[in-house]
Order: C-alpha cells, then structure tokens, then sequence
C-alpha cells in the first residue's frame, strides 16, 4: 500500500516527529563533539506544507541558502537533505574553524569541505539513530553540496515528495551554541516503496 | 517592473497587462510562461513533474508539464487569448546536485524539460526562449508589455530571453 503524507495519521506522525527528534538529538550531540562546545537544540518542529508554500522556507524562494545531500541506501532507499540560510552556514563554519563569528565572506574552498563534513556527521548520527530503532541497514553517500536560491534546492526534495501527494513533510530544529542560535532543517525522503518499510519497521502498520 | 504576481510551486495564474507574472527559485522543476501579444495576456506555470500518467496522485494538475500547460493555455484563451497568437518560454530544469542517481532522480530537471516541449508542440504552440539545464537556480519575471522572460540567477548573471 502507498500513502501519501496527508494520510498518514497522528500516531504516525507522532513516530516520525520522535525519530526526528532521536536523530537530531544524536547529531546535535556529534556536533557539539565535534566543535568541543556545549550546544543545545529545541524540539524538532516536524511541519507538513503545500507545494506552494515551501518555497516560503528558509527566508523565501530566492534567498541563499546551503544544501547538502546524502543518498540513502540499503533497507531504506531515498535521500536525506540538511538545508541550512546562508548566514547559519557561515556560523557553523566560523564555530568550526574558530573564526570570528560574524564573518560572513565567501565560502572557501575549506569552508565546503568543513560544511560538508557537518553535514556528514549530522546525517549520519541522524541516520544511524534511525537504523538503530528501526533495525533496518541504512548507508549513505559522500555529501553533495550545492549554494543557491532556497526555491531551486528545496525543489529536489518536493519533487520527489510529489510523486506521492502533495505536500512536504520535513524537520526543523535549532540549535544554540551560547547566544548563537543556528537553524537548520532536515528532509528525509524515502522513496515511494520505503515509506512503507520505514513504517513497518517502526512497528506502526502491519 | 511592478505589480508581479507571484506563482508558487505546482501552481500556475494568468493574468492580463500591466501585471506581470513571477516566479521564484526554479530549481528542477520549469516555469513556463504563454503570451499573447495582442491581447497582452500573459500565463506562468510552475511544474515540478513531467507526467500527471506516472504518478498515483495527481489531483493536482498544476504539477505536472502535461496537465499544467493544457489547463494554462485553456485559461489563457478563456480570458481572451488567440491561440495562434501564444508563443511559449520555458526555464528552469537544473540539475542542483552533481551526482547522477542509478534511478534518474536526479535527472528530472532535463525530463521536464523535454516534457514540457513535447507537450507545447503538441499543442502548436511555437517556444520563442529557452534557458534550461545547468546547475543552478532560476527566478523569472513575464513582462506582459512586450513578453519579455527576466531570468535572474545567482553568480550567473541575469538575461532577458
């Protein structure tokens, strides 16, 4: 049976509301490991919008934002995306490299790496959680980043959650490092087969 | 120019003269603009998938290049466009990420492309523009004075088609 994501119930969303917060508790943890910092992170808004107004997301259709992708594979096939604004992007680099935080100059080559590797650590601990509950094996890609309008990255996830309805179902959370607070917001986009597995691994449907 | 009215995603609108028509951050997905220069009525549509035929739901038309541009050009001509007067534009169709997917995921900017032709020439409408494929994002704005497409990027310029 495929659903789309309107249908899916309340305790189904309670589910993937838990699993975002368990991931991104996890991956908030790793980067807190990572930038030898304390950071705090709020709730996991998971929020279900309109095609029509995702491209409101992350401070409208053409601000800058940064992108990074993972293919997902194994058990659970699809993607995962963590899409933060620019100027979020920049903190986490500064944090990272211990420059001054209101640094906001291009990107170095440096910088995409270290992003990328945020990125990495934050999908995979959100990933490797997901495994963990779910029991089913989970892989990912190398990171693939791309810098643009908000619009055009937040069009590879819609467009896949629009071959099954149409909305978009995605998880927002901030974190704080000090009076820094950085949003960032994570898709993960099963594909059509695995929203299925996902559910059934988690106990939630027969 | 002023008074643009703003299309969002799996959306479309059409209006007449002196407004205009926008759309923000096209990605993958393709803007397709009708125009009418006599009647200086102007449609947009934003799609996001080639086929309303290849997916199970597909109440909303507005998603897809087949459905979307039909419906477009049928509210164009209700609201006083010739047909042998429209000529179409299409941007957008990118590719945002580089790695090519075994299952063609991440090749749809390009099938919506070619969708969206394939329909446009089934239904005789000329394509008078085209600034499709690459790897970055579009915003556009249909000028209904004249036709003219504003695609505007960014770090790779911006041109009128």
């Amino acid at each position: 049976m495929k659903r789309s994501i309107e249908e899916l119930n309340a305790i189904e969303l309670d589910v993937l509301r838990e699993i975002g917060n368990i991931g991104a508790g996890n991956a908030v943890t790793a980067l807190a490991k990572m930038l030898n910092k304390k950071v705090d992170m709020s709730v996991p808004q998971v929020r279900i919008l309109e095609f029509k107004s995702v491209t409101e997301l992350l401070g409208g259709a053409d601000n800058l934002v940064v992108g990074i992708l993972f293919d997902v594979t194994g058990d659970l096939e699809g993607y995962i995306m963590f899409i933060l604004e620019q100027k979020y992007a920049h903190m986490l680099v500064n944090m990272l490299m211990s420059k001054d935080l209101s640094d906001m100059s291009d990107f170095s080559e440096m910088d995409i790496s270290a992003l990328k590797e945020i990125g990495n650590i934050l999908a995979g601990s959100y990933l490797s959680s997901l495994s963990a509950l779910t029991n089913l094996k989970i892989l990912t890609s190398i990171p693939d980043l791309a810098i643009d309008m908000a619009g055009a990255i937040l069009s590879v996830p819609a467009i896949e959650f629009g071959k099954i309805g149409n909305t978009v179902l995605f998880i927002e959370t901030e974190f704080k490092e000090d009076d820094c607070t950085i949003v960032g917001n994570f898709f993960l986009v099963p594909e059509v087969e695995s929203y299925d597995v996902l559910l059934k691994a988690l106990g939630v449907v027969d | 120019m002023e008074n643009l009215v703003k299309v969002g995603m799996a959306d479309l609108n059409i209006v007449h003269y002196p407004k205009g028509l926008t759309t923000l951050g096209l990605g993958s997905c393709i803007g397709i603009t009708l125009f009418d220069a006599a009647a200086r009525i102007g449609g947009l549509a934003h799609i996001m998938l080639p086929s309303s035929t290849q997916v199970r739901n597909n109440t909303n038309r507005a998603k897809f290049a087949d459905t979307a541009i039909v419906d477009l050009l049928e509210m164009m001509i209700k609201a006083g466009a010739k047909k042998r007067n429209v000529v179409a534009k299409l941007a957008g169709g990118a590719q945002m990420f580089s790695f090519a997917r075994t299952n063609g995921i991440m090749k749809i900017g390009a099938r919506n492309a070619v969708a969206s032709r394939e329909i446009l020439t089934r239904l005789g409408i000329p394509i008078a523009a085209e600034d499709t494929g690459g790897s970055y994002g579009r915003t556009i704005e249909l000028d209904t004075a004249n036709g003219k497409l504003l695609i505007k990027t960014i770090g790779h310029g911006n041109q009128y088609i």
